[in-house]
């Protein structure tokens, strides 16, 4: 910076920005920041943002102009691969070919549990995540956010400079800092600083703090999140006297009992929960024996939509179903005579009918003594080591999180916290809303925060840095059952991130990079000593490190919790649920998630507030009438939502939403239900009050609740036999229920002869019985094909954009438990007879001559007569140009194999046809035909329970021919003889007959329900 | 039965011809002549023709304005959707086609009954049929999501050997309607040449006598000219009525050969010919009665006229009150739960209101036209008739939105409701509908001279 | 052309249709081969009286019809069984009950194209200049007079003959018509 011209000018700038790359690049960056003579340049090209500048800088503004100048800058126009060698999980690193994708393995890390992930890296730019099939969390699955990951990586908003005191600054200048204001604290062993993370598992973090506490023993960890899981924490101390953690093998469970747990989405292990509880449901020709599962919830979850047998029942009341239960096993305790009674007696009998192949697990928003009760259950049957294990904590610090915030907070009002380095989240928004965190923060003298948004937190914060995405930072973590994952960087840090290991490495001093300090603690410990390299190469390939899984440790808990009096309560019950799709909120600046309807509302954009008709009839409430909920002296607003088996007097809330600095998307969208989480409450209001008030809102659903009544009232999913389903002894009595006369796949007579498919035909089979409705098909199809988000606004004028949907139907009585709930994902059919294609009128939708109904964009002119005429209307059309066609970093994140439809163009989904090709290419070029399986599309690929099975149906080997000739095989709207391709696999349940209906008789044919 | 009928008629009917003849007593060739030709070739513009043209020039803006927005951010300006990929635009477009068939149908399937009456007002709509399709055309090619590929729906010579695709409905409209402009067209032009010779002859200003002159073709009404030219004449009435009857057959076929419930139906061709008779001479009404009125034609646009008018609309509206009873039928006769559904959400979904206006626009009103004395009275009969017009605005409606709004699967039904751009859109083809009639009008005859001319009783030859 | 003859011929001027069928009948009657009549509108039998019988044009109007309708199926049979063969929606090549509409409106158009410029071409017409508009009371063959013409090419042409004959058939006036 020597020959500096005393007027900088945009090119001069942009050509010192190319000047360098990688970290030299920011270095150059960050001087420019410093340089008197950027202010000047800004006047010039950028008057607004310099206007802006010039009355104290308005961070937003300054965002904006800092990553426009790294558009100038070319940086994300070229982003360099990391620099250290990586290994791929198939290809070595030197064989990129371009436009051929090559796949790493890494892990995602969420509430200090990992999900391995593959992630499919084009020309050095991540652009999809899949599952790792060896990753025992993830078995080749993923969950909705490790596939919204990805958006998150590219997202603009987030933070992209260091910055002291809300000004541009540097790393190098960051860590003087941090050493100048760590001298004083020395002599004290480190008394007054404060280290604030989220749950963290990684063994690499636990050294390097237990290295820390070496140089400063005083220093302390405090651990805090927004969903804390103490009530698990503490209903294993409860137990065992110690913090354990618990996992599950739903593979060997016959029975299950689950007492407010959404296993299959939430939580550790969900994704292979999920695999393990279908494996286990699927029933085909030779195999009728299904599991049984027993949901106690009070809101319809996925799980819930699952059970045999659903009690919708107030969260309060659980603690009570559950003793009831536990007397009824004999493990002391009054028995239940309450209005539970029969269920009561008939679940226990069915558990200890099947003693050691039964499972009861409890989810995280109930009480300790519940989750203890579970243990004790689980214990009395035999459970523990057959299907229930315990092993050592995950996480590195297993302090009950509320405490330990409350503690922090306490402190920092005392003045004894002196340094306060906050590593992730967002304490200052999400912290219970009575701590006053962020108030208590403003009194610690000095205040560092690793964050991905410059946020509430950030900027009551003296230094900011920004944090990278696990897609850009070396760190290891540890899957549901311990086993350890190392995370691989696909990308250097788009905007200069670093990784809480580079933090920790800040406070000792320890100037190594993220990657050697995780490569080298595991050199220490791996013990593989000369066969280190190998080692290390195998575990990156792999993506697991052989060997780390925790051991079970042989613990019983016999004794039950100590009953203290239920306090009674007036009003309604308030549950507190952190959102499905942002979960506590750190996806809130997600389009994908917030897009994405949630499982069984259907809703986007917005966070709801669920009660049942019943209640919401009492208290003369509709959809979307917004309640004040009060809770002592706080009180909040939302929207309320209706939704058929919700427990009575009881409210649903989500949270998450309202932090007004976490990005452009997340601004100003839902309720802010904040107030309402407070010291006391945890995640159960049992004295709220819940007022209706003038206000209503308009909520964005992706299937009409207009529909809804039409759908309770008469059941239109079966009545039009859209879904089929019965109970397992139906299937045994009639296995073609699903299929009968007038529903075969065939069709009626048609006057023209049937067009042949000699080749290839490919088919795509959806078991019904087995979808959770989870939604993680939707997104994965998103990411792989490019799909545009279009806003609330869209979405309520119905245009929303994705390939693939989930819909949800109802069975039964609305108010009784006898509801059922079914899952439907709907991609396109694909159909022989396409009734879209007839009536295009230039020829831009055709069949391929292996049955795929293809969409030829660049022909399309719009004048969507296809849709209209899809009796499943699966078409999607670009009624406004939907696509950002101008953030440089989105054009990064999308799949160069697949175009970016224009506006007025109609699109669909194509069986992902990039990947069959790809397939059909490999296939060619060694001569052979396409294996079954080779050729996955990304729904398919992304589902945890395996519902969606692609492939050949001509190749009577295949797994979809196979299920093709299944009797529950059956297709939707065929007496239309549009001989769709895409089948579905009838639903079955397998009630208790001592609990009278899991509905009504088979509903096929013309039955009514 | 023609006034001009040598053998008397049956007493009774000839009382009903005196009270009301299809051109008052007393005209001559001269007069004839003159009369109708004054009013294009005087000089004085009324000022009333002024505000009319300025208010419907004015609504042709708002049509351009409509169509720039647009043009500029697509499709997602109006209010359309999945499911309810069409609404306002083919509406609009149905909408005036049927308008568009009575001209034809009054010039050439009257012609060919041999309806003299039919003389005095087919010009006039032959003209309101071109305009009327004129506006139909906007909509197709303003539909597509990408107008500016438009003409990828003509069958048009290019490298890629990129074809229509010939089995798709849209384009069998687009050579239906194409023909149908293009005949109607000529037909309406060939019609005028004597008479722009009249004008010719008449023209006191030299622009204008070499303007009709170039238009006339040197025509000179030779007996040998006269001879060929009613021969095409009558071929061309020939191939217009099947024609006329398959241009709304075949817009009908977009739905009909769909698999959407409310649309797959076989019983669409009739009663959509049906109908656009119905709609056209309820527009032919609408704008008859207030311009014979302005340009003091009660002479040649006579009660007979409206009368016979009025009849046919009681007909062809008999004949849709039919096909609405037979859809309802048909719904319960099939016992198929799709079927039965669409039309209990006609009658009772969220748009019942929509159902049961057009029930009383398009039967329940006309049938007032039962009593004379509705027929007899202008005011009575336009009102009628703006009536019907409405009503058939909304049979399109239901037919198009209601029955996409819900289909087959509840999951992907939804909401229909246009914005403002939708309307603009529409009102604005009424603008440059009107535009056209009103230039009409003020330069060209509005009543064909010469046929009136044969309507005179020493027309005729008396051998003796 | 050159004129061989001093005028194009000889005009009589009637004021109502009878008496010009009447006139002209006489004339065929007189020997009269070439001549023509002019009226504003269309009079019955007006066409047998000056011995003009029959005309082509329905001929003309049915071979349009028929290249109509093989152009319009033809252009579609080619299009998508031969020229770019497409599967859609799984029906043959050759769906021809879908081509039928098309076939017919491409029918329908050429026979209307054959019967309008088929007549204008029979007819001669557009014919700016004719000999018969310099008379100068012509102008009223388009309002409310009716005009017999005797060609001067006609083999009993003679002036003064001809003259006398046409007075006889007692019109309004008789002029000659000049080039």
């Amino acid at each position: 910076m020597t020959d500096r011209p005393e007027h900088l000018d945009l090119a001069t700038f942009r050509a010192r920005l190319g000047e360098g790359e990688g970290p030299e690049y920011w270095r150059t960056l960050d001087e420019l920041a410093q340089d008197p003579s950027f202010e000047e340049m800004l006047r010039l090209e950028f008057p607004r943002e310099a206007a802006a500048l010039g009355e104290g800088v308005d961070r937003r503004d300054f965002l904006r102009l800092m990553s426009a100048s790294l558009a100038m800058g070319g940086l994300a126009a070229c982003t360099p691969q990391a620099e250290e060698t990586i290994v791929p999980y198939v290809n070595a690193p030197e064989r990129i070919i371009p436009g051929k994708p090559l796949f790493y393995a890494s892990a995602m890390e969420m509430d200090g549990v990992g999900l391995g992930v593959l992630v499919e890296s084009h020309m050095g730019r991540p652009t999809k995540i899949e599952g790792n099939p060896e990753h025992p969390g993830s078995l080749g699955a993923t969950d909705h956010f490790a596939q919204a990951s990805i958006l998150s990586l590219y997202d603009p908003d987030r933070s992209q400079t260091v910055r002291a005191r809300g000004e541009v600054a540097t790393w190098s200048a960051f860590v003087s800092a941090l050493q100048s204001n760590l001298q004083p604290l020395r002599a004290r062993g480190g008394e007054g600083l404060r280290i604030l993370t989220e749950p963290v598992s990684s063994p690499t973090f636990a050294d390097q703090m237990a290295k820390l506490r070496q140089r400063f023993p005083a220093a302390v960890w405090h651990t805090w999140q927004p969903v804390t899981g103490d009530d698990r924490r503490d209903g294993a101390r409860l137990a065992f006297g110690r913090p354990v953690h618990t996992y599950h093998r739903f593979a060997e469970a016959d029975v299950i009992l689950s007492l407010d747990a959404d296993f299959m989405m939430r939580g550790a292990g969900a994704v292979r929960y999920a695999r393990e509880f279908a494996d286990r449901r699927r029933v085909r020709k030779d195999k009728t024996e299904m599991n049984r599962l027993y949901v106690a919830e009070p809101m319809p979850t996925t799980t819930g939509t699952m059970a045999d047998h659903r009690l919708a029942i107030q969260s309060a009341a659980i603690e009570e179903l559950t003793r009831g239960i536990a007397a009824a096993l004999g493990l002391g305790g009054e028995a239940s005579s309450g209005q539970h009674a029969t269920w009561i007696g008939a679940v226990a009998r069915d558990l200890r009918a099947h003693a050691g192949r039964s499972l009861v697990i409890v989810g995280d928003s109930q009480p300790a003594a519940v989750h203890a009760l579970a243990h004790a259950m689980n214990s009395a049957l035999g459970n523990v080591g057959r299907t229930v294990f315990y092993t050592e904590p995950l996480e590195a610090n297993p302090v009950p999180q509320m405490s330990s915030l409350r503690a922090l907070v306490a402190d920092m009002k005392a003045g004894r916290v002196e340094i306060l380095m906050v590593l992730g989240g967002n304490p200052a928004f999400s912290a219970p809303y009575d701590f006053g965190f962020a108030a208590a923060m403003n009194r610690v003298p000095f205040r560092v925060h690793l964050s991905n948004y410059y946020d509430e937190t950030s900027a009551r914060s003296h230094w900011h840095i920004p944090a990278a995405q696990y897609l850009e930072a070396w760190s290891d973590v540890r899957a549901y059952d311990g086993t350890v994952s190392i995370v691989q960087p696909l990308i250097q840090p788009l905007y200069g991130g670093r990784s809480i290991h580079e933090m920790a490495g800040a406070l000792s001093e320890d100037v190594r990079s993220g990657h050697d300090i995780v490569r080298d603690y595991w050199r220490e410990t791996s013990g593989a000593g000369s066969g280190f390299e190998a080692f290390w190469n195998r575990s990156l390939h792999d993506g697991i490190v052989a060997g780390t899984a925790f051991p079970p440790l042989a613990l019983s808990a016999g004794t039950l919790p100590p009953r203290e009096e239920p306090e009674r309560w007036g009003g309604p019950e308030v549950v507190l649920r952190p959102d499905p799709m942002i979960h506590d909120g750190r996806f809130a600046n997600n389009a994908w998630l917030q897009e994405l309807p949630k499982p069984i509302t259907k809703l986007t954009w917005d966070n709801t507030a669920h009660v049942s008709r019943a209640t919401a009839a009492a208290m003369g409430l509709s959809n979307g009438d917004v309640v004040e909920i009060t809770a002592g002296h706080w009180s909040a607003e939302i929207p309320i939502w209706i939704v058929p088996g919700h427990a009575n007097d009881s409210f649903t809330v989500y949270y998450g939403y309202g932090a007004e600095r976490t990005g452009t998307i997340a601004r100003g969208i839902g309720s802010n239900l904040q107030p309402l989480r407070t010291m006391g409450s945890g995640d159960l209001l049992r004295n709220a009050s819940v007022r209706k008030s003038a206000k209503k809102m308009r909520l964005a659903t992706v299937q009409e609740h207009h529909a809804l009544s039409y759908e309770m009232s008469e059941g239109a999913g079966a009545r039009r036999d859209i879904i089929r389903s019965g109970t397992i002894s139906q299937y045994v009595a009639n296995p073609r229920f699903a299929d009968e006369p007038g529903h075969e796949l065939e069709g009626g007579p048609s006057l023209y002869p049937p067009w042949p498919y000699p080749g290839n035909a490919w088919a795509m089979v959806i078991d019904t019985n087995v979808c959770t409705g989870c939604g993680i098909c939707t997104i994965a199809c998103q990411s792989e094909n490019s799909i545009p988000v279009v806003g609330k606004e869209q979405v309520l004028a119905g245009r929303e954009m994705h390939w693939i949907r989930t819909d949800h139907y109802y069975k039964g009585s609305p108010d009784s438990d006898a509801l059922e709930m079914f899952n439907m994902p709907v991609p396109c059919m694909h159909c022989e007879n396409a009734p879209c294609e007839p009536v295009c009128p230039v020829q831009a939708t055709t069949h391929s001559d292996e049955g795929l109904n293809d969409m030829t964009y660049n022909r399309c002119i719009g004048t969507r007569y296809c849709s209209n005429n899809c009796p499943y209307k699966v078409r999607r059309f670009n009624f406004l140009s939907f696509p950002d066609y101008e953030t440089e970093s989105y054009k990064l994140m999308r799949n160069p194999d697949v175009t970016v439809r224009s506006r007025g163009v109609m699109e669909k989904c194509t069986y992902c046809v990039q990947r069959i090709n790809a397939g059909r290419i490999e296939a060619e070029k060694e001569g052979r035909p396409i294996r079954d399986g080779e050729v996955v599309p990304a729904c398919a690929q992304a589902c945890p329970t395996r519902a969606i099975v692609f492939g050949n149906k001509n190749d009577e080997n295949s797994e979809v021919a196979r299920l093709r000739s299944e009797p529950l095989n059956y297709g939707l709207l065929t007496e239309l003889n549009t001989q769709p391709r895409t089948t579905y696999l009838g639903s079955l349940k397998n009630p208790n007959p001592e609990l009278a209906p899991a509905g009504a008789p088979a509903t096929a044919g013309h039955a009514e329900s | 039965m023609s006034s001009n009928d040598l053998n008397p008629p049956h007493p009774q009917v000839a009382s009903r011809l005196e009270q009301a003849p299809t051109i008052t007593p007393g005209h001559t060739f001269g007069s004839i002549t003159d009369k109708i030709s004054t009013i294009v070739l005087t000089r004085r513009t009324p000022p009333g023709w002024f505000i009319g043209f300025g208010v419907a020039f004015l609504l042709l803006m708002m049509m351009l304005n409509a169509i720039g927005w647009l043009l500029i951010k697509g499709i997602g300006t109006w209010g359309n959707n999945v499911p309810v990929g069409w609404a306002f635009d083919i509406i609009n477009f149905v909408w005036w086609i049927g308008i568009g068939h009575a001209g034809t149908l009054i010039s050439a399937i009257l012609l060919l009954l041999r309806q003299s009456w039919r003389t005095s007002i087919n010009r006039f709509a032959e003209a309101m049929t071109l305009f009327a399709v004129a506006c139909a055309g906007i909509f197709p090619a303003l539909h597509v999501g990408r107008p500016w590929f438009a003409y990828w729906l003509f069958p048009y010579p290019n490298t890629m050997a990129l074809w229509p695709q010939f089995r798709s409905p849209l384009m069998w409209d687009v050579f239906a309607v194409s023909t149908y402009a293009t005949v109607s067209a000529l037909f309406w032009y060939i019609g005028l040449v004597p008479d722009f010779a009249t004008l010719r002859d008449r023209a006191n200003s030299r622009i204008w006598k070499i303007a009709y002159g170039m238009l006339s073709l040197g025509w000179r009404g030779s007996a040998k000219h006269w001879y060929r030219y009613e021969t095409a004449y009558l071929l061309l009435a020939g191939l217009a009525t099947p024609l006329v009857l398959s241009v709304h057959t075949i817009v009908s076929f977009d739905f009909a050969t769909s698999v959407i419930p409310g649309w797959h139906s076989t019983f669409f061709p009739p009663y959509f010919v049906a109908g656009a008779v119905y709609a056209g001479f309820a527009m032919v009404l609408t704008l008859a009665i207030p311009v014979r009125r302005a340009f003091g034609l009660e002479d040649f646009i006579t009660a007979r006229h409206l009368d016979n008018m009025a009849k046919i609309m009681l007909t062809t509206g008999l004949i849709v009150a039919y096909a609405y009873v037979m859809e309802v039928f048909f719904s319960w006769y099939s016992g198929n739960i799709f079927e039965m559904y669409m039309m209990f959400n006609r009658a009772f979904g969220p748009y019942w209101w929509a159902y049961w206006l057009l029930i009383l626009c398009n039967i329940i009103v006309p049938q007032s036209l039962w009593l004379r004395k509705v027929r007899s009275s202008p005011v009575t009969l336009f009102i009628v008739a703006m009536f019907v017009n409405v009503g058939m605005w909304l049979e399109r409606f239901v037919i198009i939105v209601v029955s996409l709004h819900r289909d087959f699967l509840p999951s992907s039904w939804g909401m229909y409701s246009p914005t403002r751009w939708d309307f603009m859109l529409f009102f604005g083809t009424i603008g440059l509908f009107l535009t056209l009639l009103f230039l009409f009008v003020r330069f060209l005859p509005m009543i064909s001279i010469f046929e009136m001319r044969t309507l005179l009783p020493e027309a005729q030859v008396h051998e003796d | 052309m050159i004129p061989k003859t001093p005028h194009y011929g000889m005009m009589a001027e009637f004021d109502d249709p009878t008496s010009l069928v009447e006139a002209a009948e006489r004339a065929r009657e007189h020997g009269f081969t070439r001549m023509d009549a002019f009226t504003p509108f269309p009079v019955e039998g007006l066409h047998e009286a000056i011995g003009f019988h029959h005309t082509r044009l329905p001929m003309i109007v049915l071979t349009g019809g028929i290249i109509g309708f093989i152009t319009g199926f033809g252009m579609q049979y080619f299009a998508q069984v031969i020229h770019y063969p497409l599967n859609i929606g799984g029906k043959p090549l050759n769906s021809w009950p879908a081509f039928v509409p098309i076939a017919f409106e491409v029918t329908i158009l050429f026979a209307a194209f054959a019967a309008i410029f088929g007549m204008l071409g029979l007819n001669g017409l557009p014919e700016p200049y004719h000999p018969v508009f310099n008379v100068s009371r012509f102008a009223f063959a388009s309002r409310d007079q009716f005009f017999l013409l005797i060609e001067a090419n006609d083999p009993k042409f003679q002036q003064e003959e001809t003259r006398r004959f046409l007075q006889s058939l007692n019109p309004l006036e008789v002029n000659d018509v000049p080039w």
